[in-house]
């Protein structure tokens, strides 16, 4: 079965919609969405009503930290534009969808997959994964052969080598690679909604279990569109010109 | 097999998983490979099973996990075919295709070999490493154990239990202290932990070529660090001062692939099977003269580059090899038709500024001689090749490109298009320029040439028109 992984979606229903259409012309099955549902983007509304569309019929779905933002829980301060964003998105929410973000996890464990926004390491704390070390630990709390994550907006790989530490291993986008199962594997699959490598395409990764394979995709939307709509709502212009540039 | 204890090397007559084994036919440090006796199939079989369990290293699981990985994604002839996998957990296994013929040690034992039969087996590896570098894959491991050459003359690349695959994560980085692979064949790039550049299978290549010209290895068989790193300054002694009767274009080619800096070897190894089956063309520098190696002030300037030496990052096999393509320009030195030459210069001209390590081909096709010899002395075959030569010589003047990127080939063939067809593909060609047909298809034999190539050559063509208006009149 193909599992879909997306993250870091923020608001941006035209980047969903486009990763969404291209699993499903992959033959994803399953869908799993790695947290920051909102935040930056136009569309909380839609994206959060599509997810839990997904969520209705067995889609794993993980709390972001702009999800949490949204929420009014306690985090770490933002940049100017983050916040501001979270401050129009709460105007924007339905009670439905509110309560919607309110019941999700933190992480998510089945079989030999879990399933997190930043780390299994205090997913709370909203660690990034940057390197060597943090991988490491999410690796370790999370008990599992496969950590699934986000919150790190750049596609990444991270497996254990005979020594014992985490080797980071950029992937080639539409390149299958084989994740054998007697080793342990950190994936973190990029940002659906935001990307920020210089490439404006949108990131999510196709994982096929059984058969111990992983696909990382780019996929081109009209991120122009999305960029309107943010300058339309009077969003903070550099939120718009980031989707332009994928910066 | 089951009832054996764990980690019991495997014997003739066991079973594994419907697999009956034959005779062993091969144990190294690594695995054991047996032919299989059954099931019956239409392909001869082999099993290759890593030798695990008390005692043996574990970089024998990971040497598996990688050559299954990297074997079960590449194609073509110059591979074994991999057939089916054993779980890497439970019963590692690879069952592949048992390839007929002996492998370059029986030629390598027999070295000082004479130098067109040198030439030929290493445009034979030369060819099946350049597949395998388009295919994102470097060997690492490459030696005349690890060749096989098959009865028509396909050199097959076996063992890829140390491979490096770019699209997928490197299982051996940073997991060994001291460099893997085979000490006398590894590159200097290698010894300091690089393991993704496929100009490193190419000074493999220059070790197994200077071995089998004089029977000798470059640097020894070294057993120290110390001795290993040597050749990070050092010349070998040069092939000419061991075997007096080496040709220099046999010593060049050699030298340039074992150039320490990797950007002084061949870009790609399609290159060196291009000048190994055309020895007459190789340019020789002082590298193909030279009777001795490089002085102290050169080793001492290369030791304090390998003291400071930090690997980059690592593009894609296939991307570095595409930055040095062959291009074949097929100029109609029989239909002499100055637009269309002008046309073809100026095509040529672009790719040159575009691809600064291509290489350039210029190639015409001849009629071949009347049976009973010609009547006049002009058209005698010797004096019609050298016209064409000449003309070809005259036709790449204006590119003034280096000696060094341009060979010219006069082909004899009564049919052009096939006979380029079969040259682009022989030599690894990666782009064809031909002209034109006139635009009211006068000569209509030349418009059904680059139709024709178009329509059958395995490599990108283009077909290149002059600007209107600078046709030559048709008469």
């Amino acid at each position: 079965m193909k599992l879909a992984l997306l993250a870091d979606i923020h608001s941006n229903l035209e980047a969903l919609s486009a990763c969404l259409e291209h699993a499903q012309a992959q033959g994803a099955q399953r869908f799993a969405f790695l947290g920051d549902l909102v935040g930056y983007g136009a569309d909380p509304g839609a994206v959060i009503d599509l997810i839990a569309q997904h969520a209705e019929r067995g889609a794993v779905v993980v709390l972001g930290n702009h999800d949490a933002a949204v929420l009014g829980r306690p985090i770490d301060p933002m940049t100017a534009s983050a916040q501001a964003a979270i401050d129009w998105t709460r105007t924007r929410l339905t009670a439905r969808q509110r309560a919607f973000l309110d019941a999700l996890p933190l992480l998510v464990r089945e079989d030999d997959c879990v399933f997190v926004h930043a780390s299994a390491h205090g997913p709370e704390q909203w660690d990034y994964i940057t390197g060597e070390v943090q991988a490491q630990a999410s690796m370790r709390a999370a008990k599992a052969t496969y950590v699934f994550c986000g919150h790190v907006h750049k596609q990444v790989l991270y497996y254990i080598g005979a020594g014992g530490r985490p080797i980071p291993f950029e992937p080639v986008p539409g390149s299958p690679i084989p994740i054998g199962r007697h080793r342990r594997w950190l994936a973190i699959v990029g940002s659906a909604g935001q990307p920020r490598d210089g490439n404006p395409d949108a990131c999510y990764a196709l994982a096929d279990l059984e058969r111990a394979r992983m696909t990382f995709f780019r996929v081109a939307y009209d991120y122009a569109a999305a960029a309107k709509k943010i300058r339309a709502a009077g969003l903070p212009e550099r939120l718009a010109w980031r989707l332009e540039h994928g910066e | 097999m089951a009832n054996r204890p764990a980690g019991a090397p495997p014997r003739e007559g066991d079973e594994l998983d419907g697999f009956r084994l034959g005779p062993r036919i091969h144990l190294g440090g690594m695995a054991a490979i047996h032919r299989l006796v059954g099931p019956k199939g239409p392909l001869p079989l082999v099993i290759k099973i890593p030798r695990l369990g008390i005692g043996e290293p574990a970089s024998n699981v990971i040497s598996f996990e990688v050559e299954r990985m990297v074997l079960g994604v590449l194609s073509g002839r110059q591979v074994p075919r991999l057939i089916c996998t054993g779980d890497v957990e439970t019963r590692p296994y690879l069952v592949m295709e048992y390839v007929e013929g002996p492998p370059l040690e029986d030629w390598a034992v027999r070295a000082p070999l004479p130098p067109h039969e040198v030439a030929r087996l290493g445009a034979a590896v030369a060819s099946s490493l350049y597949e395998l570098h388009k295919q994102d894959v470097v060997h690492l491991d490459v030696k005349p154990a690890n060749v096989l050459m098959r009865p028509d003359g396909t050199a097959v690349l076996i063992d890829f239990g140390l491979a490096h695959h770019s699209r997928f994560p490197d299982l051996l980085a940073e997991e060994f202290r001291m460099p893997v692979g085979n000490w006398p064949y590894m590159a200097p790039e290698q010894i300091l932990g690089v393991r993704c550049d496929p100009r490193s299978d190419v000074y493999a290549l220059g070790v197994i070529l200077y071995e089998l010209t004089t029977g000798r290895l470059p640097f020894g068989m070294p057993t120290s660090m110390r001795r290993l790193r040597q050749r990070l300054s050092r010349d070998p002694v040069p092939p000419r001062a061991l075997v007096p009767d080496t040709p220099e274009w046999l010593q060049e080619v050699t030298l340039r692939c074992l150039e320490v800096q990797a950007a002084n070897r061949y870009a790609s190894a399609a290159q060196i099977a291009f000048d190994l089956s055309h020895h007459d063309q190789v340019v020789i520098s002082e590298r193909g003269r030279r009777l001795r190696g490089a002085g102290w002030a050169v080793r001492l300037r290369r030791w304090l580059w390998a003291a400071g030496y930090e690997p980059g990052p690592c593009p894609p096999a296939s991307v570095q090899v595409n930055v040095a393509p062959i291009v074949l320009v097929a100029i109609a030195t029989t239909h002499t038709d100055e637009a269309v030459f002008e046309a073809l210069r100026e095509a040529t001209r672009r790719l040159i500024a575009a691809e600064n390590q291509c290489r350039i081909a210029c190639v015409t096709v001849t009629a071949p001689e009347p049976a009973l010899g010609a009547e006049r002395i002009e058209d005698a075959a010797t004096s019609v090749h050298i016209r064409h030569l000449v003309q070809l010589r005259h036709w790449a003047k204006p590119l003034q490109l280096p000696e060094e990127r341009l060979t010219f080939h006069v082909i004899e063939s009564s049919a052009p298009a096939a006979a380029l067809i079969e040259y682009a593909k022989a030599n690894q060609v990666d782009q064809i320029l031909i002209g034109a047909p006139p635009p009211r298809g006068l000569t209509p034999w030349r418009g059904s040439v680059a139709s024709q190539v178009m329509a059958e050559a395995s490599c990108s063509v283009t077909v290149v028109r002059p600007r209107a208006g600078t046709e030559s009149p048709v008469e």
